[in-house]
């Protein structure tokens, strides 16, 4: 469950700033342990609901199930992972509700007043804003996998498993899923390796990221990017750090002519220590950085490919 | 096989070369784009072709629709200049500074103002804004189904499409009657260019503005004020770092570095 298990993680320290109740929504076919672990994670409450037709992701029926529970139960905060499921799901339900969404936040708080402050980059700016819906209930926000740390599990924590019956028909839908199939990941992912080297824009084309991958196979790095590029197919989707991508953790990161737009930093700043190799002398990352060399990446990474590759 | 007829929306986003130059209005919070061109949004122009190739199989008509400033005007042209029938443009001033939930309202409106159509497509999310919400807005506010990350689209017979929606490891098979909205991802095809035989055509297209007067909408759900969500404060994270710079030649670089990093215990 991932990312949900984060999400009750982060609603479980809201619900007690708010001393309210914590309630999780869980959806699917023969789920009904998954319950209790959301209970022994924090949730004071879980309303489940189980039917064949909500095995898979169904927007249309896991929308209307949803938007009912909320329409009845009026929370003031929903959360929600920002995964295809998540991303695809929250703007039905914020718009069924005509209540706002922000979309892949970086922190969530909430201040004395009990607004969610919703912490997302700023675009266009190397700033941090905070976004809120002071009025629309429920406040809703979507964070992604990895963002928030996911809670300890508390021996001894009761709660209570709701039982939702589930009337819709396959007839009554407009949408049917007539097939699911999984596909195995090409590499171990990005978000738990210990080293990361990451290329940028900077990069300029496909020879030079073979350098990137060069050193990364010199530090048996994980290889991330930037947005310009996965859009340029030098890298992967699932290789993306940054807000709409990955956070990696890492015990280091080095990022090649990457600029250091907040969109990618705030993917990276858990990591213990960070190295940037840029030829323009102002790029933002240098002062996010621990080291930085000031210099054309094609002059730079091949002797230091060729160094560390010496040490092992 | 009886016509297709497609809706497609449209965004212009800023130019991301030019993006450093972008500025954030301290006052409203929002963001001054005046003086950076902008383009028509990646994503889009992948729901454009295959609204396109729907119209060469189908028969039927493609319009294109966005909610902009009015210099969105040029990023409409060039949708006819690839092949849209029209276009309309929704711009006025109380449009202005909208989130995803009053943008979506705004569009939701057009399309019901431009009548029945079979699909709605877009892409799957912007590259500015990049939330992916206004798609499965826009159909909860027509009422009908959505579906996203579509990388494929089989136009069926009896009034329904086959799509292939792409999962993180894997995809879905999902059938759906029409109306729908569709949200697409860059798999689904390769874009054509500007014909240059249509270029006159795109030209001399008339491209209507519609302004809050011409949509059926209610004047509080619109624009910044119509937004649920606001920007309350811009700040600058704390950053903690080093910031020391290793300076001289690659190889000499090259060493320092290490040897910093070996003191460090990362490498």
């Amino acid at each position: 469950m991932g990312v949900s298990i984060e999400m009750v993680g982060c609603g479980r320290k809201i619900a007690e700033k708010l001393k309210t109740e914590l309630a999780a929504v869980l959806l699917g076919h023969d789920v009904k342990d998954l319950a209790d672990q959301l209970v022994a994670y924090g949730a004071d409450k879980v309303y489940l609901a189980e039917s064949e037709l909500l095995r898979f992701y169904h927007s249309e029926a896991y929308a209307i199930i949803i938007g009912e529970l909320a329409k009845k139960h009026r929370p003031e905060i929903f959360l929600l992972g920002s995964t295809s499921t998540g991303r695809d799901l929250a703007p039905r339900i914020a718009a069924k509700l005509c209540t706002g969404l922000t979309a892949d936040c970086m922190s969530l708080d909430v201040d004395d007043k009990g607004r969610l402050l919703q912490v997302v980059p700023a675009f266009g700016g190397n700033v941090m804003a905070t976004v809120i819906c002071p009025v629309h209930r429920p406040q809703m926000a979507t964070v992604r996998p990895g963002v928030m740390k996911p809670p300890e599990i508390v021996g001894g924590r009761h709660g209570e498993v709701v039982e939702i019956p589930v009337d819709l028909k396959e007839e009554d839908l407009n949408i049917r899923i007539l097939d699911v199939v999984t596909e195995e990941p090409r590499a171990a992912p990005i978000e738990t390796a210990d080293v990361v080297v990451a290329g940028g824009w900077g990069v300029g084309n496909t020879d030079g990221w073979r350098l990137i991958e060069e050193l990364a196979r010199s530090m048996d790095a994980a290889v991330g990017a930037t947005r310009p590029p996965v859009d340029e197919k030098w890298a992967s989707e699932d290789q993306l750090i940054g807000q709409s991508g990955k956070t990696v953790r890492p015990r280091l990161y080095v990022g090649v002519a990457i600029s250091g737009a907040m969109q990618h930093l705030v993917g990276v700043q858990d990591s213990k220590v960070i190295v940037a190799i840029n030829k323009d002398p102002n790029a933002p990352i240098f002062k996010a950085s621990d080291f930085g060399i000031v210099a054309d990446f094609r002059d730079v990474v091949p002797p230091l490919a060729d160094a560390i590759r010496k040490l092992r | 096989m009886s016509r297709v007829n497609c809706i497609v929306c449209l965004k212009p986003v800023p130019d991301p070369r030019r993006w450093s130059e972008l500025a954030l209005d301290p006052i409203t919070k929002t963001l001054r784009r005046e003086g950076i061109p902008s383009l028509l949004n990646p994503l889009d122009k992948h729901a454009l072709e295959e609204a396109l190739r729907i119209k060469e199989r189908s028969g039927g008509t493609v319009t294109v629709i966005s909610m902009a400033p009015l210099t969105a005007n040029d990023v409409l042209r060039e949708a006819i200049a690839i092949g849209a029938d029209g276009a309309v443009l929704l711009s006025h001033k109380s449009f202005a500074g909208a989130d995803t939930l009053a943008t979506s309202y705004v569009l939701a409106a057009a399309v019901k103002k431009l009548g029945e159509f079979d699909l709605l497509l877009c892409g799957n999310q912007s590259l500015d804004g990049g939330t992916g919400q206004v798609g499965p807005e826009i159909a909860e506010f027509l009422g009908i189904p959505h579906v996203t990350y579509v990388r494929r689209i089989d136009v069926l017979d009896r009034g329904a499409v086959r799509v292939e929606r792409a999962l993180e490891y894997g995809y879905m098979v999902i059938e759906g009657r029409m109306p729908l909205v569709l949200s697409v991802v860059d798999e689904i095809n390769v874009p054509r260019h500007i014909s240059l035989m249509r270029i006159s055509d795109a030209m001399q297209a008339e491209i209507p503005v519609w302004t809050s007067r011409d949509l059926d909408i209610d004047s509080g759900r619109i624009g910044l004020l119509g937004s649920p969500t606001q920007v309350a404060d811009l700040f600058l994270p704390t950053i903690k770092r080093r910031r020391e710079m290793i300076t001289g030649a690659p190889d000499t670089v090259s060493k320092l570095l290490i040897q910093k990093l070996r003191e460090l215990g990362v490498l």
